[in-house]
């Protein structure tokens, strides 16, 4: 990995050449990527395709074996400056309240302070009234919600997610869309993985499809959807199986 | 069968009149493992973090020699920590063999490698749990560790009862370096012990009921304040 020092922004967002690896076997890449601008970029593929790897490897989580990775600002700001939303979110053995102040507190927010901004956050996602329940007593909305919130608590610039609406209910689909509307009205870049097709029509403003690690295809989510310009992307679209 | 009454008999006899010799030798028992427990804990716990969140070469076997030291006789940890206070030893200017320090010190060597080895097996599983959202919060190896020991308080609290569980029953090496003097260093154990080679049977039943019953009680009210401090499961 390298980093630009410079301006304070963390974007653009290179990929280049990158490759990651798990155990000997290639699990994503070689990937060129620019994550730049404003905007919702959603990663579509088939499962096992790569898409969650891509997105580790924007968040430096997944360490590349080829390539490198560059952003803008300090050489620690990679993480600072971004949100991760896993697809199974882990709880802290905490409040829902204290779940939210917790990033905050690693920062160095004093706890009054970051309980206010939490408290803040939570009425923002619709949870202020579960604030001092157990976390780990949430429904599965409740604490993808509780996620989101405590990946935007901290205002990143960039927004990564993977899956955040697997498994969700339709009601709870759309307050997570509706979260993530209005980040990206206020200006956080968001690359979000989804296996719903639907979900990309409705958010994306960007379109990177993925096949076995690689980039195969990309760009406005329009043209994409109106006419892919790969097979395996109209496939894709099709319903088809694509290996 | 008799003898076993006559112990429980004695046993009533001593709790329900205060016997101001119980009394002692409880309160030390307590406080040699008690100390012994907090300060193995302010270093095994740590340690056992510190192991959970670090990768580094030779580690594993780091691991495989905490866990093998679980096991280690306490005669030899009180031979070891003989030599290491007595006169001539190392720390004899210290003059602590045969104080209830002594004592402390050699419980301390047999609980820490326990209290870090259950202390990492519960943080290890933690960390399997919260290594990736740690990492992606940004959060420091320091804040990381500090994490797993307040995530994990009530599997912690387990390693430190199973540490006292172990020291208040101790006997080998308290006995070697504390030397079992009367109104100074002798406990719960020394002085069953002692009652058994006199002879008093029904005495030294009397005072294991105790020391079984104080194990209890400490274990339980651990438990309780752990409980009604509100945490979250």
């Amino acid at each position: 990995m390298s980093r630009r020092a410079g301006s304070r922004g963390l974007l653009p967002l290179e990929l280049r050449a990158a490759q990651a690896e798990r155990a000997g076997k290639r699990v994503a890449g070689p990937v060129d990527l620019v994550i730049a601008g404003r905007g919702l970029t959603c990663v579509i593929g088939p499962n096992g395709a790569g898409k969650t790897s891509l997105l580790k490897m924007l968040h430096g989580l997944l360490p590349l074996s080829a390539g490198e990775l560059r952003w803008q600002g300090a050489p620690e700001g990679l993480r600072a400056r971004q949100g991760f939303v896993f697809q199974t979110p882990v709880m802290l053995r905490r409040s829902v309240l204290e779940n939210l102040a917790y990033p905050l507190r690693l920062h160095g927010l004093g706890r009054t302070a970051a309980r206010a901004r939490a408290a803040h956050w939570l009425e923002r996602v619709g949870l202020a009234a579960l604030g001092e329940h157990p976390a780990r007593g949430l429904s599965g909305g409740e604490r993808q919600k509780l996620a989101l919130a405590r990946a935007l608590v901290r205002e990143p610039e960039l927004l990564l997610l993977d899956e955040p609406c697997a498994n969700l209910d339709g009601a709870a689909t759309h307050a997570i869309e509706e979260i993530l509307q209005a980040a990206r009205r206020e200006g956080t870049r968001i690359v979000m993985t989804t296996h719903d097709l639907g979900q990309a029509r409705r958010l994306a403003d960007e379109v990177l499809f993925v096949v076995h690690g690689k980039i195969h295809e990309s760009g406005p989510a329009g043209r994409f959807f109106e006419a892919p310009r790969t097979g395996e992307a109209r496939a894709f679209l099709n319903g088809e199986i694509v290996r | 069968m008799g003898e076993i009454l006559d112990g429980l008999g004695a046993a009533a006899v001593l709790v329900f009149t205060l016997d101001p010799y119980l009394v002692e030798i409880s309160l030390r028992s307590l406080a040699v493992t008690l100390s012994a427990v907090l300060v193995a804990s302010l270093i095994g716990l740590p340690l056992g973090a510190w192991l959970a969140v670090r990768d580094f070469c030779g580690r594993r076997a780091v691991v495989i020699v905490l866990n093998g030291l679980m096991g280690l006789p306490p005669v030899v940890v009180g031979l070891f920590v003989y030599l290491l206070l007595s006169r001539s030893g190392p720390l004899g200017v210290l003059g602590l063999l045969f104080t209830p320090w002594a004592m402390i010190l050699a419980q301390v060597f047999i609980l820490l490698p326990l209290i870090a080895s259950i202390g990492l097996q519960v943080m290890g599983d933690l960390w399997e749990e919260y290594a990736e959202m740690l990492t992606s919060l940004d959060a420091t190896p320091t804040q990381q560790m500090g994490t797993l020991l307040w995530e994990g308080r009530h599997g912690l609290l387990t390693a430190a009862l199973a540490g006292f569980g172990r020291g208040i029953g101790e006997v080998g090496a308290i006995m070697i370096v504390g030397g079992n003097i009367d109104h100074a260093t002798r406990v719960l154990t020394t002085a069953i012990t002692l009652e058994t080679s006199r002879g008093n049977f029904a005495l030294a039943l009397g005072l294991g009921l105790v020391l079984i019953a104080l194990a209890l009680t400490v274990t339980a009210a651990m438990h309780l304040i752990a409980r009604n401090r509100g945490t979250h499961p």
